[in-house]
C-alpha cells in the first residue's frame, strides 16, 4: 500500500494516472481507489461512514457481523457484500443507505439487541437506527458477548498464543479456553478484553493481582514508576519469545521512553 | 499386476476379465446398499452362497453384492442374470427356493415378482417394471451392476476407458472444451457450470491446484451421492483424474461425510485398486502426469458441505465458510486454485468424454442437460433413488415412476432442494423438473432430494423442519443466519403451538429477507426458502393455525384433539388397552371416551381403531 501511495505521488507530479488507481463512487461520490484496496477502507479514507463491530484494523477483516454491509453495482449487476471485505474494481458503484441496507442493519441490530439486551453498545447503535426494544424474547446468559471473533483472532494473530477459541456452533456458539478450564496459554495480557467491542470479557485488578480467564496474574509494578502495569507471567513470556532480558520488561511503557 | 499403460492394454485386459467372468454366465446380484443391508440383505448373500455351493453350482453361477439397485421400497432386492429377473422382498429363507426354481429349473418364483399396483399383473423383467422403465441411467450406470469393491468389474463394463481416452488422445483444453459443450452443471445444488468452473481453475494464477469432490451430501433424507460413492466409487475416481489432467492438479481430495462408512471403506478399496492398475500414480497412461487423491472424513457439519467451509474442513480449521468475492477456484484450499465438484458430477464425466458431449447435450432440456439422480421419499408408493433426464414432468416422476400417493390418498405438495429448497403444490405439477424451473416456482434442483407429500402433511409443520436443521446446522459465523434462522424457528414454534399473532407472518417475511440479503453463505441466504415457499402456495394453512389456532393437516400436536366417534365405536376395547397414558375410558360393548386432560396426542388410538372411530381434527 505504502508503494502504491509513492506512486502516485508521482503520478500527480507527471499528470499519470496508471493502473494502481480505479475511479469507482460511494453513494453517487466519484472517488479514487486503491488496487487492493476495500471498499471499507476507501469509504473511510474519505470520510463516509459505514458502521462496523467486527472491523480492527490490525486485524483482517472476516465479515462476521454485516454491518457493513452495502449494495454494490458492476454493469448490470447488483450485489449486497460486506464492505470490509470486497475489493474495489474500476466502475464500481457503492450505495451505503439503500432500503435493503437498512433493513438489514436494522435487523442485525435487532437481532443482537434481543440477544445481548445488557449491552450499551448495541443499545446504543441500535437507538440510532430508531430501535428500542427487540420484538424477540431476549436471551439469558450470552452478557455482551456478540460472537464478532476479534477477541479470538487477535489472540492467535497479534498475540500469537491462541489461548482461546470458539467452541460449538451456530448460536451456543462461545468463546473459551479449552475445555473451559483455566489454560496455561494465556499470558494475561489482557488485548481480548481491550479489543473487544462490547467489553463482554471479564478482565479486573484488585491489589496488584490481574483475574482474566479463570486465572490469577500478578502484576509487575514498573521499577521507575511503581505502577502496576502488567502481568509478570506475560512479561516472562515476552522476554523468552524475543531473546531481549527480563529486566528490560520491568519497566513500563511510559517510563522506558 | 502390470499397471496399464495405453489404451490397447486395457481393452485387453477388458476383453481377458470378461472371457473370465463369461457374462452370458448365470448370475445372482443381490443389492448391497445401506438401505438393503439394513434390511438383511448380508444374510441374504450368505444363503444364497451356501445353497448355492449345496446345489453344485460354484463355477456354473456367479454371485455378486452390488451397490444399490435404487428400488428401495422392495428391498432386499435380487436380479437375476441373463433373463432379468427381478425379485423383491427377499429374505434368507427364499433363497433355497430361487436357486431351485430360477437357477437349477429355470422358472420364476411368482410371489417374490413385482406386482403391478394397479392390474395386480406380475412382472419379471427388471427394465419392464414402470420404476425403472422410465430411468434413464447414466450417473447411475454401474449400480446394482458390479461389485462396486472389485475394479475388475468396473473395467469390464467399460471403465476407465475415458481415462485412457483421455490421457492419450485429448489435450487438457479438448477436455474442458467437451466438457463446457455437454452443458453438464454442478449436482449438489448450485448448478453452476462444470466446464467454466474447469477453465476458471486452469487458468487462474499459480502452480499447483487441487480438485476436489464434494461427498458431504447433508440434505436430510438425500442418499443420491451415498449410492454412487458405496455403488460405483470408480466413476467418482475415474472422473475426477480427467479433470485433474484438464486442470492441472496432482492432487485430489474426496470429503466424505463420516456418517457414510461405507463409501468410505469401498472409495478406500477402489482408491487402492486404481493404483495397482496404474490409473493413480506416476506418468498415468505414458502422459507424464502424476496425480493421486487422498480421502478425508467430515465431522459431522451439514456446514462443511459448503465449498470454502470444507477447504477450512479440510485444512484442519473449524468448518466455516468464508465470502466469496473471491472465488476458490482462484483461491480455494491452501489458498490455491481449487476445483470442487459433487459426487454425482464428477460420476457423469467419464462418460462424457467416452460418449461426447454431443450424446449428453441430446438429453435434457435447453438450460439443464443430461439426466439427474433424485431420491424419492415421503407419501410415494416407490420410494427409492431414480434417474431421470431433465425435463421430465414432476407428475411421471411421482406417478409413473413413484406409482403414486401411498394410500391412493390426494397430492398436495413436493418438497424439492432440501433445506435451501421449497414446496411446489399440486397445481404445478405438470411442471418440467430442471435447474430453472424449480428455481422459478420458487425452489430449486438442490442435490436432488423430493419428498412427496399428501394431505397429512402440515406445510407450517414442513417449514419449521427445515428451519430447525439450519438452527442447528449453521456455523454462527454471521449474525443474520445464527440469530435470524433461530427466531424464525421461534415464530414457526408459536404459530405451531398456536400462540401465533397477527404479526408472525409478517415478522417470517421481514427475517426471510434480512437473512436472504445479509447472510455470509449459502446456507443462511437459502435459509428462508421452506418459509417463503409454503407462505406462497400455502398461506391459508399458516391462517389456519393463527387465527383459528386449527391444524388442517391435523399434525400439530398442540392444535389437534382426538375424540371417539360415539356412532362409529363399539366398545371393543383395543384403543383402551393400547393408550399409554390410559386416557381411555369405557364399558365393554359401549362407546369409549378419550380424557382430553391426560391425552398425549401420540395417535395411537387412531392406528390401532379398525372401525375408524377415532376422530383427529
Amino acid at each position: 500500500m505504502h508503494l502504491g501511495l509513492f506512486l502516485c505521488a508521482l503520478c500527480d507530479l507527471c499528470g499519470y494516472m496508471g493502473e494502481f488507481m480505479f475511479n469507482i463512487t460511494i453513494d453517487g461520490i466519484p472517488l479514487q481507489a486503491e488496487k487492493d484496496a476495500t471498499v471499507l477502507q476507501v469509504a473511510r479514507e474519505n470520510g463516509i461512514e459505514i458502521p462496523t463491530l467486527c472491523f480492527n484494523e490490525a486485524l483482517g477483516p472476516e465479515g462476521r457481523c454485516r454491518l457493513c454491509l452495502v449494495e454494490v453495482k458492476k454493469g448490470n449487476r447488483t450485489r449486497t457484500v460486506t464492505s470490509c471485505l470486497y475489493p474495489v474494481e474500476e466502475g464500481l458503484q457503492v450505495q451505503t443507505q439503500t432500503q435493503k441496507i437498512l433493513l438489514v442493519r436494522k435487523m442485525v441490530l435487532e437481532l443482537l439487541l434481543a440477544r445481548c439486551p445488557d449491552s450499551e453498545v448495541i443499545q446504543k447503535l441500535a437507538a440510532q437506527m430508531g430501535l428500542e426494544q427487540p420484538r424477540f424474547r431476549l436471551d439469558e446468559g450470552n452478557w455482551k458477548c456478540i460472537l464478532c471473533g476479534l477477541c479470538v483472532k487477535t489472540c492467535e494473530e497479534a498475540v500469537g498464543v491462541s489461548a482461546i477459541g470458539l467452541s460449538y456452533r451456530g448460536s451456543i456458539k462461545k468463546v473459551g479456553t479449552p475445555f473451559v478450564e483455566p489454560t496455561m496459554v494465556c499470558i494475561g495480557c489482557g488485548a481480548c478484553h481491550f479489543v473487544c467491542p462490547t467489553g463482554a470479557i471479564k478482565m479486573t485488578e484488585e491489589n496488584a493481582v490481574r483475574r482474566i480467564w479463570g486465572r490469577d496474574f500478578k502484576l509487575q509494578a514498573c521499577k521507575v514508576c511503581g505502577y502496576n502495569f502488567a502481568p509478570e507471567y506475560q512479561l516472562e513470556w515476552m522476554s523468552k519469545k524475543s531473546g531481549v532480558p527480563l529486566e528490560f520488561f520491568q519497566t513500563c511503557q511510559n517510563c522506558r521512553k | 499386476m502390470e499397471k496399464i499403460k495405453t489404451p490397447k492394454e486395457l481393452e485387453k485386459l477388458r476383453q481377458a476379465i470378461l472371457a473370465e467372468q463369461k457374462p452370458e454366465r448365470l448370475q445372482v446380484t443381490v443389492c448391497g446398499g445401506t438401505g438393503c443391508l439394513s434390511n438383511g440383505a448380508e444374510q441374504v448373500v450368505a444363503a444364497f452362497a451356501e445353497e448355492m455351493k449345496k446345489q453344485g453350482l460354484n463355477g456354473t453361477v456367479n454371485l455378486k453384492k452390488t451397490g444399490c439397485h435404487g428400488f428401495c421400497e422392495r428391498g432386499p432386492l435380487v436380479t437375476i442374470h441373463p433373463q432379468d429377473i427381478f425379485y423383491q422382498r427377499v429374505s434368507e429363507k427364499d433363497t433355497a427356493e430361487i436357486v431351485a426354481q430360477t437357477l437349477i429349473k429355470g422358472k420364476t418364483v411368482e410371489r417374490l415378482l413385482y406386482s403391478d399396483p394397479q392390474t395386480e399383473e406380475k412382472i419379471s423383467r427388471h427394465d419392464e417394471i414402470p420404476f425403472y422403465k422410465h430411468q434413464v441411467r447414466i450417473a447411475l450406470r454401474n449400480n446394482g451392476r458390479i461389485d462396486p469393491t472389485n475394479i475388475r468389474d468396473y473395467i469390464a463394463s467399460g471403465g476407465y476407458a475415458a481415462l485412457a481416452k483421455a490421457l492419450t488422445s485429448m489435450t487438457p483444453d479438448e477436455i474442458i472444451r467437451e466438457v463446457e459443450k455437454s452443458g453438464l452443471r454442478g449436482r449438489g445444488g448450485g448448478g453452476f457450470p462444470a466446464g467454466r468452473k474447469w477453465r476458471s481453475c486452469r487458468d487462474a494464477h499459480g502452480d499447483v491446484r487441487y480438485v476436489v469432490c464434494n461427498g458431504d451430501e447433508g440434505d436430510p433424507g438425500a442418499f443420491m451421492d451415498r449410492s454412487i460413492m458405496e455403488g460405483d466409487p470408480h466413476s467418482v475416481i475415474e472422473g475426477m483424474i480427467i479433470g485433474a489432467f484438464a486442470i492441472g492438479s496432482g492432487q485430489g481430495y474426496i470429503y466424505v461425510r463420516n456418517e457414510y462408512p461405507l463409501a468410505v471403506k469401498n472409495l478406500t478399496i477402489a482408491l487402492g485398486q486404481a493404483r495397482e492398475y496404474g490409473f493413480l500414480g506416476k506418468n498415468l497412461f505414458k502422459s507424464g502426469f502424476d496425480f493421486d487423491v487422498r480421502i478425508n472424513r467430515g465431522g459431522g457439519a451439514f456446514v462443511c458441505g459448503e465449498s470454502s467451509a470444507l477447504m477450512a474442513s479440510l485444512e484442519g480449521r473449524a468448518g466455516e465458510p468464508r465470502a466469496k468475492y473471491i472465488h476458490t477456484v482462484e483461491r480455494g484450499l491452501n489458498d490455491k486454485p481449487t476445483n470442487l465438484n459433487n459426487v454425482e458430477t464428477w460420476a457423469n464425466v467419464p462418460v462424457i468424454i467416452d460418449r461426447g458431449a454431443d450424446w449428453f447435450a441430446s438429453l435434457g432440456t435447453a438450460g439443464s442437460k443430461g439426466t439427474k439422480v433424485f431420491s424419492l421419499v415421503g407419501k410415494v408408493k416407490n420410494t427409492g433413488l431414480v434417474e431421470v433426464p431433465m425435463g421430465i414432468t414432476l407428475k411421471d416422476i411421482i406417478y409413473k415412476i413413484g406409482g403414486g400417493i401411498l394410500k391412493d390418498r390426494d397430492f398436495k405438495a413436493v418438497q424439492t432442494g432440501g433445506p435451501s429448497g421449497g414446496c411446489i403444490p399440486k397445481s404445478l405439477i405438470d411442471m418440467p423438473v430442471d435447474f430453472d424451473e424449480l428455481t422459478k416456482a420458487g425452489s430449486m434442483m438442490g442435490s436432488g432430494g423430493m419428498i412427496v407429500m399428501d394431505d397429512t402433511d402440515c406445510m407450517v409443520d414442513v417449514a419449521k423442519y427445515f428451519t430447525k436443521f439450519l438452527e442447528e446446522e449453521s456455523c454462527g459465523k454471521c449474525t443474520p443466519c445464527r440469530e435470524g434462522v433461530r427466531r424464525m424457528k421461534e415464530v414457526l414454534t408459536d404459530i405451531t403451538e398456536g400462540r401465533g399473532t397477527e404479526g408472525s407472518i409478517t415478522m417470517l417475511e421481514e427475517l426471510s429477507e434480512a437473512i436472504a440479503l445479509g447472510s455470509l453463505c449459502a446456507l443462511g441466504s437459502t435459509a428462508p426458502n421452506p418459509v417463503l415457499s409454503t407462505l406462497r402456495y400455502f398461506r391459508d394453512e399458516y391462517e389456519a393455525h393463527i387465527q383459528e389456532k386449527r391444524c388442517p393437516a391435523g399434525v400439530c400436536k398442540e392444535l389437534i384433539t382426538y375424540s371417539i366417534l360415539e356412532d362409529l365405536c363399539n366398545g371393543c376395547h383395543r384403543c383402551f388397552r393400547e393408550c399409554p397414558q390410559q386416557a381411555i375410558s369405557g364399558e365393554a360393548k359401549k362407546p369409549h371416551q378419550i380424557d382430553p386432560a391426560k391425552c398425549i396426542k401420540c395417535g395411537i388410538c387412531y392406528d390401532v381403531c379398525k372401525f375408524d372411530a377415532v376422530a383427529k381434527k
